[in-house]
């Protein structure tokens, strides 16, 4: 029987910004819930290296965590070192994490840099997960809905792919009920960070053009229907090409100046 | 001799069936403890039994005469018998007295055995109930003979007449002890019931209408009903008195659409889990549909959902509340779903379908459809409505609900506005202050969420000065009006139907254009069963000159749509959807516009596929009418 760490971090809701579980953290619980359910792991280690406080944390509780462990970090301080330690008293033989989490700053990074520190292999975008003996069969997700089935050794690091199962629902008294535990972590400030300032974006509303006469398939068409053909085809171009392609695209777009 | 062996008989059948009931009476003080007051409920007693219960029952006014016949000689006659007893009383009157009683029962007992045994309706069980005309006839017809021939001075010989107060004593047992289990026990339970209802302001005697959902206490140990011991006391009494006459079967929409939900059945296997090791095998009407019988068990410390109801059934309801408005016993079927759903959602995270994805949107940004509210009036950019915080007063704040993020209501809130505009109302709204109301996360059970926007909604409206809210919502109408309450807002809500009929009346709007067109008005749910709103739309139909044909089932006993309780959410499936059986309804009046009030009710017709007549908003048949002549 294997354990299982589970990395959670907060995520941010696209439309309020508000703070919620990360959707992918949340498949990667779901995962390791789904693996003590099935008898194959023994016991979930849940993580989460920032605000104890943070109320986002309950909605990962709510699926069911009798606890989670909460390494005290201040906002812009780097967490995988202190992760990295965690990891290494507790010594799980599978650590499962979102493959990107929602902050800001987020890059998806963390899984790799932790994989690195614990000298384990990584296998990212996995949507289903076997143990089997001494090794773990994944399925991974890759672009287009094609699957692959990956065979890799214990101990290893796993990040989740949005086509994974759903989270199951947090509920209110479980959440209530779970409890947080508090480490203290050590960390050192992003310098970098502290000087940005962020503030929500949004579009201004528009009227949408409404064309009027004609059928109603006519203006259905209209409004839902986009230009065909008119982009440029390149089949296998070589890295600068494809490079340059994008480059005037985005010029083109107004996304760069 | 023969009055001290029936009063004797008689007497002794009484004291049994008085112990039986006692026996019973364990089964409900099992539940949770409930605030009653005993001594206002058996004042008013009389009261909710002659007025608020007969006006049920007397929807089907055969059914009261017989009720009444049959009752009434019933209760006369015990209380004559028992009478007997005492040497001294037994004189011919009492004895003509009695039979005239009897005679009364006899002619009642033959009209239950007319409906029960020749005109047997489908909807009505069957079981122990089938005996029920037997025992009333052999009660009646021999005590009668027995007190003819008293009154005539016993011209009977003896063993005669003691065969006869035999059998009559056959039927009195079967009726008095039927209280144990039997046809009767709806006569002691349904009266216990009316004393201990749990809302007792749903009677004439309290406010008239009470329909608003209870807070739930969220620092409670256990949230929700998992168990049968887990309801009130009084709402287990409540379940008991159900006499499987199947009049929410018949009322019920989710029934009708073959979903599978029965809410007989439902309260009939609450009443089942009761007993240690029930089962509804001994059930004999219509079950769920789609779920045979014989398959569930439960107990009163096991849980219901699962062994003895399955989830659909919980899930398949609409909370249209068309169940409640029929039953004659006054149960409260719908908080018992809300109560079992607070478990499953709250306690167990098992909200089906889109419905948990919902609630978690509903969490991260105070609306269902997880949108930023600052998007809340990017459908009005053109109308530029006034937005309260910029205002700081208004006389009418105008309440958009969760449809002014979706197209179909967009429509319907822009004839409202332009309605509003052109009768010169000071009007505003609140924008990106305004959350969801939490309609739909109490109706799926979840309270904490509903809680929360309930005390940040409360807190945003006390900030500001405005005389009335006006919704096109039925839905945040009743919740703000009703449910928001315990939360510390009392100001007047106006459904637009209503506003509008005002402005009409008071000549700020004039209809100028007539339309030609017949129309069948729907009543919602939320507007109509929830707060007796029925008059004021009719009388705006009328008003703009539209001739207004009614459907078979309007009004206060108007179909639901499928719309409310968060039943597109968990999207049972069922035989057919509701809203077809709904627009079934509207196609057979030949109107050809139904005419809608809720935006639940407009989205759920408007997906009805095939020909049908069209859906009309009210605000935009008002708006057509009220069209300045060119």
């Amino acid at each position: 029987m294997v354990e299982v760490a589970v990395l959670l971090s907060v995520g941010r809701h696209p439309a309020s910004g508000r703070p919620r579980r990360a959707p992918l953290d949340a498949q990667a619980l779901e995962l390791a819930l789904q693996l003590v359910e099935s008898g194959h792991a023994a016991r979930v280690h849940a993580l989460h290296a920032g605000d104890p406080a943070n109320p986002a944390l309950r909605d990962y509780l709510g699926m069911g965590l009798d606890r989670l462990e909460v390494l005290d970090l201040p906002p812009g301080v780097d967490p995988v070192p202190a992760l990295v330690a965690r990891l290494r008293e507790l010594a799980p033989t599978l650590v499962l994490a979102g493959a990107v989490a929602e902050g800001g700053e987020d890059s998806g990074m963390v899984p790799y840099l932790m994989a690195r520190s614990l000298e384990r292999p990584i296998v990212p975008d996995v949507v289903a997960l076997e143990l089997s003996g001494d090794g773990a069969d994944l399925t991974q997700a890759l672009p287009r809905g094609r699957r692959r089935l990956v065979g890799a050794g214990l101990p290893l690091v796993a990040t989740l792919h949005g086509s994974a199962p759903a989270a199951r629902q947090s509920a209110f008294a479980r959440a209530r009920r779970g409890s947080i535990d508090t480490l203290p972590a050590d960390g050192v400030g992003d310098a970098f960070l502290e000087d940005c300032a962020a503030r929500p974006w949004r579009a201004r509303p528009r009227l949408m053009g409404a064309r009027r006469g004609g059928t109603a398939l006519d203006r259905l068409k209209a409004a839902t229907e986009t230009r065909a053909g008119q982009g440029r085809l390149m089949v296998q171009p070589s890295p600068e090409d494809a490079a340059s392609a994008i480059y005037e695209c985005l010029i083109e777009q107004g996304m760069i100046r | 001799m023969i009055a001290t062996t029936l009063s004797t008989i008689v007497i002794a059948m009484l004291a049994a069936g008085l112990l039986l009931a006692l026996v019973q009476a364990r089964r409900w003080r099992a539940g949770r403890a409930a605030e009653v007051d005993f001594v206002a409920g058996l004042k008013a007693l009389p009261r909710r039994y002659l007025v608020d219960v007969h006006e049920v029952v007397a929807r089907n006014s055969f059914n009261s005469r017989f009720h009444a016949l049959t009752a009434g000689g019933f209760l006369a006659s015990l209380v004559l018998i028992v009478a007997l007893a005492l040497p001294p009383l037994r004189h011919g009157a009492v004895w003509a007295l009695l039979s005239l009683a009897l005679a009364a029962m006899l002619a009642g007992g033959l009209m239950v055995g007319w409906r029960r045994r020749v005109e047997r309706p489908a909807e009505l069980s069957g079981g122990r109930f089938s005996r029920l005309p037997f025992a009333l006839l052999a009660y009646a017809a021999a005590f009668l003979t027995v007190a003819l021939d008293q009154t005539a001075g016993g011209l009977l010989p003896g063993w005669l007449a003691l065969a006869l107060v035999l059998v009559g004593a056959w039927g009195c047992a079967e009726l008095v002890l039927g209280v144990w289990k039997g046809p009767l026990k709806h006569a002691v339970h349904g009266a216990l019931h009316l004393v201990a209802h749990p809302r007792p302001l749903r009677f004439r005697d309290g406010a008239g209408r009470d329909s608003a959902i209870r807070p739930l206490d969220l620092e409670a140990p256990k949230l929700g009903t998992e168990r049968p011991v887990d309801f009130d006391w009084n709402r287990l009494l409540g379940f008991d008195a159900c006499v499987q006459c199947g009049r929410c079967e018949t009322a019920c929409p989710a029934y009708a659409a073959g979903l599978p939900l029965n809410p007989k059945k439902l309260i009939q296997d609450l009443v089942t889990a009761l007993d240690e090791e029930g089962s509804d095998r001994s059930y004999a009407g219509h079950g769920h549909p789609g779920r045979p019988l014989g398959g569930v068990h439960g107990g009163p410390a096991e849980p219901v959902i699962g062994p003895m109801v399955h989830p659909d059934t919980l899930w398949a309801c609409t909370t249209c509340r068309a169940c409640v408005q029929e039953c004659p016993m006054m149960i409260e079927h719908v908080d018992a779903v809300i109560d079992l759903r607070r478990f499953q959602t709250l306690e167990l995270g098992a909200t089906p379908g889109k419905a948990a994805g919902v609630l978690e949107e509903l969490r991260a940004t105070d609306n269902p459809g997880g949108r930023p509210l600052s998007r809340r009036l990017d459908w009005a950019v053109d109308l530029d409505l006034p937005v309260l915080a910029g205002k700081g007063g208004c006389d009418v704040l105008l309440w958009l609900g969760d449809g002014a993020f979706e197209l179909r209501t967009q429509r319907s809130l822009r004839a409202l506005v332009r309605l509003l505009r052109r009768a010169g109302v000071d009007f505003a709204v609140l924008g990106a202050e305004e959350l969801d109301c939490g309609d739909v996360a109490r109706r799926l059970g979840d309270e904490a969420t509903f809680q929360d926007l309930a005390r940040r909604n409360v807190t945003t409206l006390r900030r500001y000065r405005f005389d009335r809210i006006v919704t096109a919502d039925p839905h945040a109408l009743h919740t703000l009006r009703n449910e928001y309450r315990p939360f510390g807002l009392d100001v007047p809500v106006v459904h637009h139907t209503a506003f509008l009929l005002d402005l009409l009346r008071e000549g700020l709007l004039k209809a100028e254009t007539r339309l030609s067109d017949s129309v069948t008005y729907h009543d919602p749910c939320y507007l109509g069963r929830y707060n007796g709103e029925i008059d004021a739309p009719r009388a705006l139909l009328d008003a703009i000159g539209l001739t207004r044909v009614e459907m078979e089932r309007s009004g206060l006993r108007s179909s639901c749509c499928g719309g409310g309780g968060g039943a597109p959410l968990t999207d049972v499936a069922g035989e057919r959807r509701i809203p077809d059986v709904r627009m079934d309804h509207a196609r057979a009046t030949g109107a050809a516009t139904v005419a809608v009030a809720c935006p639940n009710c407009a989205l759920m017709l408007e997906g009805v596929v095939g020909p049908r007549p069209q859906v009309a908003e009210i605000a935009e048949l008002v708006l057509a009418a009220t069209e300045p002549r060119p």
